[in-house]
């Protein structure tokens, strides 16, 4: 409350002040860029030509591609389904919403294993309901579907509750009909939110393990994802396969959550 | 607002830690129990992944014994090369128990082990096993031999060699029937050849993640330890084995690092796992005992193959492993690079 009151171009310039900003810095260094330098270092142990060898090999490739694929259906199921939930949660009244609403959150506080022993006993070869996906491809769709629900709801929701109504209505009384006025009123203004959203969900989709450990079943080339690739290089003594690996894994997380950045600045601009 | 983003910090923090926790190795089964006694003295374990059966059923009648009274363990169970790797690397602990030799030979040469952890008149061995079929309950596919194996659309589901003891023997076994124990060592080549490269799909790292990978519903047949599959057939589980007429011996070492900081009971414990009362303990676990004496009281249990391969007819495993096992020179690690990259 107190920020509010000072005038506008202090609260602009007057930042965290040196200290915060090195504090900022080293927090910064430590926890992410360091280990970064070192893990693309590590790769980079046997030359630039190791490190494309490492990620060119036919499972290490294979893994990649299946964790990029599965990761962008995953994400574009979360923008349509995402959006379905934010928009009952936030339009909709009925009974135990509020629960509802605190489930969403739950995969957040899942750890992921348990997300996958969960699944596997639903969807696994003992399922109850005769639906065996285990070391399937929609098993790991499923798995990455449930760690990654929040992101979507969570950023959408808030911009959906800020969203002019009476715009809304205005639509409404010119005539236009409920999928036009979603298209052309609500849409727009989602976009920021749902490109970030997506994101954050493709970027967790691309490095998650727990989640798909037991219900993906790892086979080589069919449902290994990149993580489980990078674990069993790690297993099996090959360190600097498994760097170069992750250095693929974080370029390419790197590179969509960039990519995404960029367009919605541009879009909001 | 402030209070939930503290809480959402908090979750956060909960969940990695519970993240962190779910690793599958076991680590810290702490055998609390036994603490209660005035010297409590506590001793650190590390093994591969399957003898946690017997070492449930041993600790419990060590500590029955006055050297063993009031000694707790924490014990850690995982794939074989990988955590002799972890102890190589400073992994702190007292007893170790792998698979395979070479396992151990990694550390006495990283200084850990004592040269002579071997010398006593068992080898430092004090239980195996044999490398046994196991398959779905009723033997669908009628397997029983190396050569069914090798029938087509037949699935095999063995651990990777690179990481697992037990995916070593498993391989060793036909190696040494179709090699007639390394005197052809083309025959047995081409016969790893094709189970590796036509019927080998998944790569658990341990002997444990192979059975429960089996036992989710990969594959026809599991090759395994005979103790773990007379395990999984005790539990339950709908699986029978087959022991081959012409199989291997596995020989499981364990071995005292020499930098422990309880190395007497450590001593005592190794010792107590040669004794009658351990050997039994090992026996009724489904491992074959040492001793000549526990084993003719569970001969009923544990058949006699008709031709029974050891590491030692083929030369011994530094022989064995720089052979066949030495990463990119080994002629099945070749194979399975050349099937698996």
């Amino acid at each position: 409350m107190a920020a509010l009151a000072l005038p506008k171009r202090r609260a602009a310039s007057g930042g965290a002040g040196p200290l915060g900003l090195g504090i900022a810095t080293l927090w910064l260094s430590i926890i992410v860029l360091l280990p970064l330098a070192a893990v693309l270092a590590k790769s980079l142990e046997g030359g630039v030509g190791g490190l494309v060898d490492a990620i060119t090999a036919p499972s290490a490739r294979a893994a990649l591609l299946i964790t990029v694929g599965v990761s962008a259906v995953v994400a574009l199921i979360n923008v349509f389904t995402g959006t379905l939930i934010a928009w009952v949660l936030v339009r909709d009244d009925f009974r135990g919403k509020s629960l509802v609403n605190a489930i969403i959150d739950l995969p957040f506080a899942l750890p992921t294993i348990v997300a996958s022993i969960v699944l596997l006993s639903l969807y696994g070869p003992r399922s109850p309901i005769g639906l065996d996906l285990y070391a399937t491809k929609p098993a790991l769709v499923i798995a990455l579907a449930f760690v990654t629900l929040p992101f979507v709801v969570r950023s959408v929701q808030p911009v959906l509750m800020e969203v002019d109504r009476e715009a809304e209505e205005a639509a409404a009384s010119l005539g236009a009909g409920g999928w036009t006025t979603f298209r052309r009123i609500i849409l727009p203004s989602l976009y920021p939110a749902l490109l970030g959203g997506a994101g954050l969900a493709f970027a967790r989709a691309v490095g998650e393990f727990g989640s798909v450990v037991l219900i993906g079943g790892g086979i080589p080339r069919e449902t290994e994802v990149a993580s489980q690739y990078i674990a069993k290089q790690i297993e099996t003594d090959r360190p600097a396969s498994a760097a170069a690996v992750s250095v693929a894994l974080l370029a390419i997380s790197f590179a969509v959550l960039f990519a995404l950045r960029y367009a919605t600045s541009r879009r909001e601009r | 607002m402030r209070f939930l983003s503290a809480l959402a910090a908090v979750l956060l923090a909960l969940v990695a830690a519970a993240c962190g926790g779910s690793s599958d190795e076991v680590g810290g089964g702490d055998n609390t129990a036994a603490a209660s006694s005035e010297t409590t003295s506590k001793l650190s374990l590390v093994a591969y992944a399957v003898p946690k059966v017997g070492f449930d059923k041993v600790i419990p009648l060590f500590n029955q014994t006055p050297e063993g009274k009031g000694v707790s363990f924490s014990q850690s169970y995982g794939a074989s090369g990988d955590q002799s790797r972890k102890v190589e690397a400073g992994l702190e602990t007292d007893v170790v128990n792998f698979s395979v030799e070479p396992d151990i030979t990694r550390l006495v040469k990283a200084g850990l082990v004592d040269e002579d952890w071997n010398a006593n008149e068992h080898k430092g061995i004090p239980f195996g096993s044999v490398v046994t079929i196991v398959t779905r309950k009723g033997n669908p596919k009628n397997i029983k031999t190396w050569d069914d194996l090798l029938k087509p659309g037949i699935e095999v589901v063995t651990p990777n060699p690179f990481s697992s003891g037990s995916a070593k023997w498993n391989l060793l076994a036909p190696y040494a029937e179709k090699s007639n124990g390394g005197q052809n060592p083309e025959a047995g080549l081409a016969y790893l050849e094709k189970l590796i490269g036509e019927h080998i799909k998944v790569q658990p790292k341990s002997g444990r993640e192979a059975t429960e990978t089996f036992l989710q519903g990969t594959g026809d047949v599991l090759l395994s330890y005979e103790n773990e599959a007379i395990f999984a057939e005790r539990n339950g589980e709908e699986i029978e084995h087959h022991n081959p007429d012409v199989t291997f011996k596995i020989e499981n070492p364990v071995a005292v690092l020499n930098n422990s900081k309880n190395a007497e009971k450590a001593q005592a414990f190794v010792d107590f796992l040669y004794t009658p009362e351990g050997q039994r303990g090992w026996a009724e676990a489904g491992f074959r005992p040492v001793d000549p004496n526990v084993a003719k009281e569970f001969a009923a249990d544990f058949p006699e193959p008709k031709k029974l391969w050891t590491v030692d007819d083929l030369g011994g495993w530094d022989k064995v492993n720089a052979e066949l096992f030495e990463p990119e020179t080994g002629s099945v690690a070749k194979i399975y690079e050349e099937a698996t990259s």
